[in-house]
């Protein structure tokens, strides 16, 4: 059985439905980009995934005795944590929090964790940095490292280069790609096409129109040609 | 001086006034770290004014134990407000302004129609400021602040890795599997019985700013959120005391005292973080 089976599913908010009838499912080692236009749906459809928000109508199966605390999840940045007074160690440690159950306190092995994920994502000098004097990129890294204590078997991130300089983003594109090679699933949220088909197995292109396929599939599919026609059309 | 505050110390009710003062302060600021960043700073205003009208309801009904009412009205309004802050964040400040009035109005308008007792402006003002009664605790009242900011420290420290991960990213934590949604009931229910705790202390009107001035005078000056919540706590302590001793020995009500030791507190701070910022950079 595949990972998650989405069938039927619309999505949207106070029962309107802002994307209708989706179906798909999401394998094992996969690495599904999710693509479409500025309030096409892409981040209320991870929420819907993420349970954080009832589906319109639908339903969402998870197999592969996937649990909720193996998931781990990129977020766009909240108001909220724009100030807050956290260090980066903090951070990242709290994306053990889902594996502590109702242990009040981190494990040796959870702590390790944290270190070995700062040390991946090139921040462990920044350890006792406060996070809101962090830029943009570092920021990022930040959550991806909390990301990855949290996940076991799917990540899924919501914009991850949003606001990133090229170089930083090339960057995070090959860290989520190697994670992908390593085993972990990756649903990615993107307005950057051309990463999309790049690097993505399996594109999911909501809006107007409803795709989903394996990348090549969207490459001949008219809603692709037409996204990257379009794209291409607006950077040159 | 200290004469005169070694005799004021004799007195059991000066003593009892010191202790409550300084556990309540304790409890107050722990949580105010995360109100403040939750951007629920008016909820203890809110609360307060809600408590007042369950104890304007309370002293019309003659209860003899006020608690028995005022706390499980402020828990489930407590309760009710940071869940409408879940899901409509724009409506929560809207929210807490609506209920906090009402209750205010309503309290009094009770305390009005049905006053048992001749000095009614003087028993409303000891409600919201809270002049005097926190001079005449008695020992079972002492006892029971005791117990209460004991459990409020505890389930404060078994609970402070999750009540960082639900305040810095509640949708992060809700995806990972922890369960958000009953931390914050958790934190709410702590809130109210801060709230009532600390009526008798500062009255209704000062608890906000029990609440947020130490969180944002430490804000100031550390920036992860174990010495924020640390130094928040000692800063609460501090300035309760002093302003606990200031007002014994100055004869200036208790509450307000409290209040503008607090702000100047935070005046001090603003300046250091300022200094230090600059050093820094």
């Amino acid at each position: 059985m595949a990972l998650l089976t989405i069938q039927n599913l619309s999505l949207g908010y106070d029962s309107r439905a802002i994307v209708k009838n989706l179906n798909f499912s999401v394998n094992t080692g996969d690495y599904l980009c999710i693509v479409g236009e500025n309030g096409s749906g892409k981040t209320t459809h991870m929420k819907t995934l993420l349970h954080l928000q009832e589906p319109v109508s639908g339903q969402i199966l998870i197999g592969d005795g996937l649990k909720k605390n193996e998931i781990g999840y990129l977020p766009q940045q909240t108001i909220v944590q724009k100030d807050f007074p956290a260090s980066v160690r903090e951070i990242v440690l709290s994306g053990c929090q889902g594996r502590c159950g109702l242990r009040p306190f981190y494990s040796k092995e959870e702590k390790h964790l944290a270190e070995e994920n700062m040390e991946r994502m090139g921040i462990k000098e920044l350890r006792n940095r406060c996070y809101r004097e962090l830029s943009g990129g570092q920021q990022q890294r930040v959550l991806l490292a909390r990301a990855l204590c949290a996940t076991r078997k799917v990540l899924l991130l919501d914009e991850p280069v949003s606001g990133l300089d090229p170089k930083v983003t090339a960057e995070m594109y090959a860290l989520i790609n190697d994670l992908n090679h390593e085993g972990i699933t990756v649903i990615m949220i993107s307005h950057d096409i051309a990463a999309a088909v790049r690097y993505a197995s399996h594109i999911l292109h909501i809006g107007n129109a409803v795709f989903y396929g394996t990348r090549n599939e969207y490459l001949e599919s008219d809603a692709g040609k037409f996204f990257l026609m379009q794209q291409k059309g607006g950077e040159a | 001086m200290f004469d005169k505050l070694g005799m004021y110390l004799q007195f059991p009710f000066v003593r009892y006034a010191l202790i409550v003062g300084v556990l309540i302060a304790i409890c107050s600021s722990l949580l105010g770290v995360t109100l403040v960043l939750k951007r629920f700073s008016f909820i203890g205003d809110g609360l307060s004014h809600v408590a007042f009208g369950a104890m304007a309801i309370a002293a019309v009904l003659n209860l003899t134990n006020e608690m028995l009412l005022v706390l499980p009205i402020t828990v489930i309004s407590a309760v009710l407000l940071l869940r409408t802050g879940q899901n409509a964040r724009i409506k929560s400040d809207a929210a807490i302004a609506m209920i906090s009035v009402g209750a205010l109005a309503f309290g009094y308008l009770i305390m009005n129609l049905f006053s048992t007792s001749s000095n009614l402006s003087g028993d409303v003002c000891s409600t919201l400021f809270g002049s005097t009664s926190i001079l005449t605790l008695n020992q079972k009242e002492v006892w029971l602040c005791v117990g209460l900011s004991i459990a409020v420290v505890v389930i404060f420290i078994l609970f402070y890795n999750k009540i960082f991960a639900v305040t810095f990213d509640e949708n992060f934590s809700k995806a990972t599997g922890t369960n958000a949604n009953g931390y914050n009931l958790l934190i709410a229910i702590i809130i109210a019985v801060i709230i009532v705790l600390a009526m008798n202390l500062v009255g209704s009107l000062l608890i906000s700013a029990l609440v947020i001035f130490p969180a944002l005078s430490a804000m100031r000056l550390f920036r992860n959120f174990k010495s924020v919540t640390i130094c928040s706590a000692v800063l609460s302590v501090i300035c309760a005391f002093s302003g606990i001793i200031i007002s014994i020995l100055a004869g200036t009500p208790v509450g307000s005292t409290i209040v503008a030791v607090d702000v100047i507190a935070f005046a001090v701070c603003y300046v250091a973080g300022i200094i230090s910022g600059g050093v820094r950079k």
